[in-house]
């Protein structure tokens, strides 16, 4: 292959008008368009993404536009895709990888902890991999073994590594623009069940921040910030990705009940917006934390260490978790159990109000 | 000994036999013929010179001056051979006991013992030196040095029309780490990409204890057949079947055509690392029937029946030896532990939270004992 990177691309004309309603399939899809648009060393990397267009078609329509040498379907190994993809970033490509599914992400987890997350602290910042790995993550889509997990907490225990999950179109379509201007690597885990939701999605002022001087810079801070999705004084529930949106259904029918509860959309996991949530912490005293993830060991008990720490004469109940058990996620029959309800949210939030 | 399967000597591409005669080869002696005397003489030069730092710096981990070592010894024709076989914008990706292949590419020798001393983890700027860091997960950087030869060929710089302008990459790594998924996946990406990568095989004979026996049941060149990569079986204590094919191998990647696989049979005098004792696990008459095919003897033995090698040369290298042990015990006693603060320096391109809250509070930490100190 004696391939150029100067391949024509599909332009602006092929965005949609701002603001306009997308599902966050179609966010992350006009996301990646706008990012290879502004930047033409910007790649995707994964296994069906090209003609396919992705077994959840997020990158639909990208290789007819882009072409072979920048929408890549490679060789059927996650190692070798996050490993190839290291290579290329120290030639300033910054591939954008698609996992197919959460549980097959292992395969590479060896090159993401021990190799992409160190580079740049092995090279005394000499070495930069502005890499974004997206990974199609949670469940609630009646799938078998290992296409509904969530693994976020596994990396975000690695230091180097950034993580993010958006909730909603507009999140979808800013934070995968903002991880690719990155230039550290970025993990970008997809809530699956997400993908068909809509929204109003206003793609200019992403477009403008990152067309500024310090665009990266600017990018790189505004991700990592927490987002209050719901205002309230009795209680502070803590949600993402895929959890979000229960977290507001929770707080409208607590409402119901007189309870008044703040939601916070962490946005971000590495780093973790902490502050934003001790903040809330300190006026409602009562926190609740929902993910899918298994609670033990997870982002959850992180943040809840942080609250304790950090806002402990506040508090006036225990800092709860609702999230997934301590065993592999169950078959598909069992995955309304396995999954925070919001039966089992209000029952977190009934025992925070108890005190 | 076993000389079955992945230890087998046949095949093995031979231009300097081990007494020293100088032999031609039907393909590769074309790729030896530019050698001059002045070139042989500044192999055997690197080679010394290598094994004289070498010994140093196992002193020098004796002395407790370096937490490790990881020694080359033995290796010298394989990787001085093959290394001087490089230009630019070709570009290496080692694993961690390339100390040769780092002399060639200009990387000063005692910079690398920064990494032994524990000081950091990485020693010199790459893209200066087209020489990556070393890689301790094994056969991890076949699939970087993979990506980046893809990425060169995208840039232009392979077949390009210029053949002087052209570049190939090559990654180095042991008969252990062809055991390794991710050196299976590279010869995928490399065959299927048609990647200008040069998968540079030392087997030394061990992975730590291990003999190649416990990888392979046949000779490691023989894997690059099914990836549809051609290989090569040379003799790496031959500095100059070395150097020829990995000449060869470059042109082949450089051209455009693609990956090739290089096996240098060659082995491991010293230990894995100065942690490691290999009379556990290997014979006295093993050791011995390698030394008798020494990669320096051999090429000294050549240059010495050809009147080429004088003793005024061997005096200006053994000085040259001296001088650099000295320069090596000075400057590596003369490295102090840097600020404690500095350790949380470059885990990210842009400040992150945990990090920057981390150091603050560690900072903070330390200063209290400065308070304590001020109010005694």
């Amino acid at each position: 292959m004696t391939a150029t990177i100067e391949r024509p691309s599909a332009g602006a004309s092929a965005l949609p008008p701002a603001p306009t309603t997308l599902t966050m399939a179609g966010a992350i899809n006009a996301g990646l368009r706008a990012a290879m648009d502004r930047d033409p060393k910007v790649l995707l990397m994964g296994e069906d993404i090209g003609a396919l267009g992705g077994v959840f078609r997020v990158t639909d329509g990208l290789h007819k536009d882009f072409g072979d040498d920048r929408v890549i379907d490679t060789p059927l190994a996650e190692s070798g895709i996050v490993g190839t993809a290291i290579g290329m970033a120290m030639r300033g490509y910054r591939s954008v990888i698609e996992i197919q599914f959460d549980g097959f992400i292992f395969p590479a987890y060896d090159q993401i902890t021990t190799q992409l997350a160190k580079m740049h602290y092995r090279s005394q910042g000499q070495i930069t991999l502005p890499i974004v790995i997206r990974v199609p993550f949670a469940g609630g889509i009646g799938a078998v073994e290992h296409h509904s997990e969530s693994p976020e907490a596994l990396f975000a225990h690695t230091a180097g590594l950034r993580i993010v999950s958006p909730a909603t179109p507009q999140d979808a379509y800013d934070l995968i623009q903002q991880s690719i201007a990155c230039p550290d690597p970025v993990m970008f885990f997809e809530p699956k069940a997400r993908y068909w939701d809509k929204g109003e999605v206003d793609t200019s002022r992403v477009t403008a921040q990152l067309d500024a001087a310090d665009g990266e810079a600017a990018g790189t801070a505004e991700m990592a910030r927490a987002r209050v999705a719901r205002e309230g004084s009795d209680l502070t529930l803590v949600a993402y990705g895929p959890t979000v949106r229960l977290a507001l259904q929770a707080a409208e029918v607590a409402a119901k009940d007189g309870v008044d509860a703040e939601v916070i959309d962490l946005r971000s996991i590495s780093p973790l917006d902490s502050d934003a949530v001790v903040r809330s912490a300190k006026r409602t005293g009562r926190v609740v934390v929902v993910h899918e993830a298994p609670t033990s060991f997870g982002s959850g008990a992180e943040l809840s260490a942080r609250v304790t720490e950090q806002a402990f004469f506040h508090l006036h109940a225990p800092v709860l978790r609702v999230g997934g058990f301590h065993t592999p996620y169950p078959g598909a029959t069992f995955e309304h159990d396995y999954l925070p309800s919001l039966d089992r949210v209000l029952d977190a939030v009934d025992r925070v109000m108890q005190h | 000994m076993d000389t079955t399967g992945p230890l087998s000597s046949d095949g093995l591409v031979q231009l300097l036999t081990p007494s020293g005669e100088r032999i031609g080869h039907e393909q590769f002696d074309a790729y030896a013929s530019h050698l001059t005397a002045h070139d042989l003489r500044a192999f055997w030069r690197d080679m010394t010179v290598l094994r004289a730092f070498d010994m140093e710096a196992t002193s020098l981990q004796r002395q407790g001056e370096l937490g490790l070592w990881v020694q080359s010894w033995g290796q010298e024709a394989a990787q001085i051979g093959s290394g001087h076989a490089l230009r630019e914008p070709d570009f290496v990706f080692p694993s961690y006991r390339e100390h040769g292949v780092a002399l060639t590419r200009d990387v000063d020798l005692v910079e690398i013992l920064r990494i032994f001393r524990g000081l950091q983890h990485g020693a010199w700027n790459p893209a200066d030196h087209g020489f990556h860091l070393y890689s301790l997960v094994i056969g991890t950087h076949a699939l970087h040095a993979t990506g980046y030869a893809m990425a060169m060929d995208r840039d232009g710089l392979v077949a390009s029309g210029t053949p002087a302008a052209d570049g190939a990459v090559v990654a180095y790594f042991g008969d252990g780490a062809t055991s390794q998924g991710d050196v299976s996946e590279a010869m995928v990406f490399a065959a299927v990409n048609n990647a200008p990568v040069v998968f540079f095989v030392q087997n030394n004979q061990f992975a730590i204890s291990e003999p190649a026996t416990r990888q392979s049941r046949v000779p490691i060149a023989d894997r690059g057949k099914g990836f549809g990569i051609p290989s090569v079986r040379v003799d790496g204590n031959d500095v100059i079947a070395s150097h020829a094919v990995t000449r060869w191998a470059l042109e082949h990647a450089r051209s455009g055509q693609g990956p090739v696989l290089i096996e240098a049979f060659t082995y491991r005098r010293g230990a894995h690392t100065t942690s490691d004792d290999p009379t556990r696990y290997r014979s006295k008459a093993q050791e011995e029937y390698w030394a008798e095919r020494d990669p320096i003897a051999r090429l000294d033995a050549y240059l010495t029946s050809t009147g080429e090698l004088t003793d005024e040369f061997r005096a200006q290298v053994a000085a040259e030896c001296k001088a650099l042990g000295e320069r090596t015990r000075t400057t590596v006693r003369s490295w102090s532990k840097p600020a404690t603060a500095t350790m949380f320096d470059h885990v990210y391109a842009l400040p992150h939270a945990t990090v920057e809250a981390e150091r603050a509070w560690f900072e903070r930490y330390e200063s209290s004992f400065e308070d304590l100190e001020a109010a005694r």
